[in-house]
């Protein structure tokens, strides 16, 4: 028991629980607090450390903490601090109670080693995230919350019912590497791609993240993808469909953020692009591949949650997210454009930023074992970051065309969230070594060679050289109020449709059914009230006297027959 | 509030300067290829210059057929409201 309390993910669970319970002061202790019990309690666990606890005689590994647990283990609670202080203003206390379960919950399924408390924890990150979209009180939002909502129950589902098939083919419940040769593997497989945003079931990231509270699309760009990341890294290393499906992720979100308005979606884009390059690593799955996907997620959790909160911190200030009536805030603002441009630097991968030293590891390790043409899509997708979260957001936001907003600067304690993190995202470009000692594998790479530096800020100036001849000739498509189509148009329209036929008829036919039923009764009543009724032939009652007379008549009529033969 | 104050970026002058600069850098950058050598690992990564004019040619096509792509999904805003 003593151990269960100690454990990083059940002390933020319970604390989340009773925080809005807190008196204020109290409360603003526990937010500070609870991350560092956390912390602690990750710090004090051994690695190699399995708790096993049992429930109905099948043994439950509660946690299991290795390389791979610990690295994403840690960036959660580091980002759980971030989020906290990012939120230290906030006054609706189920915002961050939810967070910090959410958070939680995260953290224990990353240190779960069974399927089954890996599902428990999968869908305490499904109920508590998705309050953070409702948090945000509008009709989208709802709508959103409770489509993002249904998805990942489901995806929960997907893993109980591959979990369970798992259980009886191998009668064991141990999250180990899995295969999808198999239906229960491929089940669970779906589980992790839905949280994944796979293409095709990626659309409730864009749908409901740019929905979501301000603070909460904070907290929901850190956790529920990046567990699925790190789930596939222990399941499914090396599982080749994922170079293609992970390639393909990079690629088709860039063409969709270029064109977005909405800068959280364009955000929601550009995480689901960088997702992409994590999910090759895996599919590649050598020592280098999967140091590479874990270092991009501790990098990429930073600087997009950086985004995301200096996107945040405008929305919060200015009332607006639409990069149609933005522009010019760099005036306002300019700490936070300054925090936000670290925060494109980073994810597009320039020299002396996060990125541009665990971006290359996934690169360098697609290219060593030959897959010419990931490699070269992968590069193609750099450059698509260069434009939508490089370019479009910072430029478009705080410079381009002045929309004459004047706001203040961001509150003091986001200020100082987005600080620290921009640091951060700083430090770990300057000093690779930090993160690489993290790593699930030793690492034999140097990202700073003259080779490296020079094509990649060749790749990154030209592309921002294209920018500027398109955005100067004004054939650099302008920012205008709209909604594109994506995947999500089949199940919202035509998916709508289908259900509401589908009601119409079960309704309609339920009607004929019943009216039919209704004539058929009315029909044979009638025809028993004919028969039966009161004047009905069959229901006169006869007098005795005439049944004897009837009798005497056939008996007689009986006797006459006989004499006669 | 600071209502008129001037900036430096406010003036076209020098968003001009930026921009000259970043056309010497790019040039810069193309004509290093010469200056070192490139560690590569597929043969056309060593052809002149090939992430510059790659790094340009994704980006022009990128921004290119998302214009295509806009003609196509653009809907209203409140299209699914």
């Amino acid at each position: 028991m003593i151990s269960l309390l100690s454990h990083p993910a059940v002390v933020l669970i319970i604390g989340g629980l009773i925080l809005p319970f807190l008196p204020n002061v109290l409360r603003k202790v526990a937010l500070l607090f609870l991350p560092i019990l956390s912390i602690t309690g990750l710090q004090v666990t051994e690695f190699g450390t399995h708790i096993p606890l049992d429930l109905f005689n099948y043994e439950l590994q509660i946690i299991r903490l290795d390389q791979l647990s610990y690295i994403f283990s840690l960036i959660f609670i580091i980002a759980l601090f971030i989020v906290v202080i990012y939120g230290w203003h906030e006054k609706d206390r189920l915002q961050l109670a939810s967070i910090f379960i959410y958070a939680g919950a995260a953290i224990g399924a990353v240190l779960s080693g069974d399927l089954i408390t890996l599902f428990v924890f999968w869908e305490i990150t499904a109920i508590s995230s998705a309050i953070l979209i409702w948090a945000n009180k509008t009709t989208r939002a709802m709508r959103a919350g409770q489509r993002y909502f249904i998805i990942h129950v489901s995806s929960g589902l997907f893993l109980l019912a591959g979990s369970i098939l798992h259980f009886k083919q191998t009668g064991s419940f141990a999250f180990n590497h899995l295969s999808i040769d198999n239906f229960a593997g491929l089940l669970i497989f779906i589980a992790f791609g839905i949280k994944c945003a796979f293409p095709f079931l990626h659309n409730w990231l864009q749908d409901a993240y740019p929905q979501a509270s301000v603070i909460g699309t904070v907290a929901l760009s850190v956790y529920t993808t990046k567990l699925a990341v790190y789930a596939l890294a222990r399941g499914y290393a090396g599982t080749e469909i994922l170079i293609w499906i992970g390639a393909i992720m990079t690629a088709f979100p860039i063409f969709f953020a270029v064109i977005e308005n909405d800068m959280r979606k364009v955000l929601s884009y550009s995480l689901n692009n960088q997702l992409g390059f994590m999910v090759v690593g895996i599919g590649v799955g050598t020592e280098m591949a999967l140091n590479g996907t874990a270092s991009h997620a501790f990098a990429h959790i930073l600087y997009k949650a950086l985004l995301f909160m200096s996107m945040g911190a405008v929305l919060h200030r200015v009332g607006t997210i639409k990069a149609s009536e933005l522009g010019g805030l760099y005036k306002s603002m300019p700490w936070t454009a300054s925090f936000c441009i670290v925060g494109s630097l980073s994810i597009c991968a320039f020299p002396l930023f996060s990125g541009f030293v665990s971006k290359a590891m996934i690169l360098t390790a697609v290219a060593e074992q030959g897959h010419w043409l990931i490699w070269l899509i992968l590069l193609f997708a750099s450059a698509g970051v260069l434009d939508h979260s490089g370019i479009k957001i910072p430029f478009f936001t705080f410079f381009a065309h002045d929309s004459g907003k004047r706001c203040q600067e961001a509150p003091a304690n986001m200020l100082l969230a987005m600080g620290i993190t921009a640091a951060s995202c700083i430090a770990i470009g300057v000093y690779p070594a930090m993160l690489y000692k993290l790593l699930p594998y030793s690492v034999d790479f140097i990202p700073y060679t003259t080779s490296h530096v020079i094509t990649q800020l060749q790749l990154l100036l030209f592309s921002a050289l294209a920018f500027t001849i398109l955005y100067r000739t004004k054939l650099y498509p302008p920012e205008i109020p709209s909604t594109n189509l994506d995947f999500d148009w089949f199940y919202r329209v035509p998916g709508a449709y289908l259900v509401k036929g589908f009601a119409t008829v079960i309704v309609e036919s339920e009607k004929y059914l019943f009216n039919a039923l209704k004539k058929f009764v009315f029909i044979v009543g009638s025809r028993l009230h004919q028969h039966h009724g009161p004047q009905g032939v069959l229901s006169k009652t006869w007098p005795t006297g005439s049944m004897v007379m009837w009798v005497a008549f056939l008996l007689g009529a009986y006797l006459i027959l006989y004499y006669m033969w | 509030m600071k209502e008129n104050k001037e900036f430096w970026l406010d003036k076209p002058k020098n968003i001009n300067k930026i921009v000259y600069f970043l056309y010497a850098v790019c040039a810069a950058l193309f004509f290093s290829d010469l200056a070192y050598h490139k560690h590569a690992y597929f043969y056309f990564e060593s052809w002149f210059g090939f992430y510059a004019w790659f790094g340009f040619l994704a980006y022009i096509t990128i921004v290119m057929s998302a214009k295509i792509l806009r003609k196509l999904i653009k809907r209203k805003e409140d299209y699914y409201d």
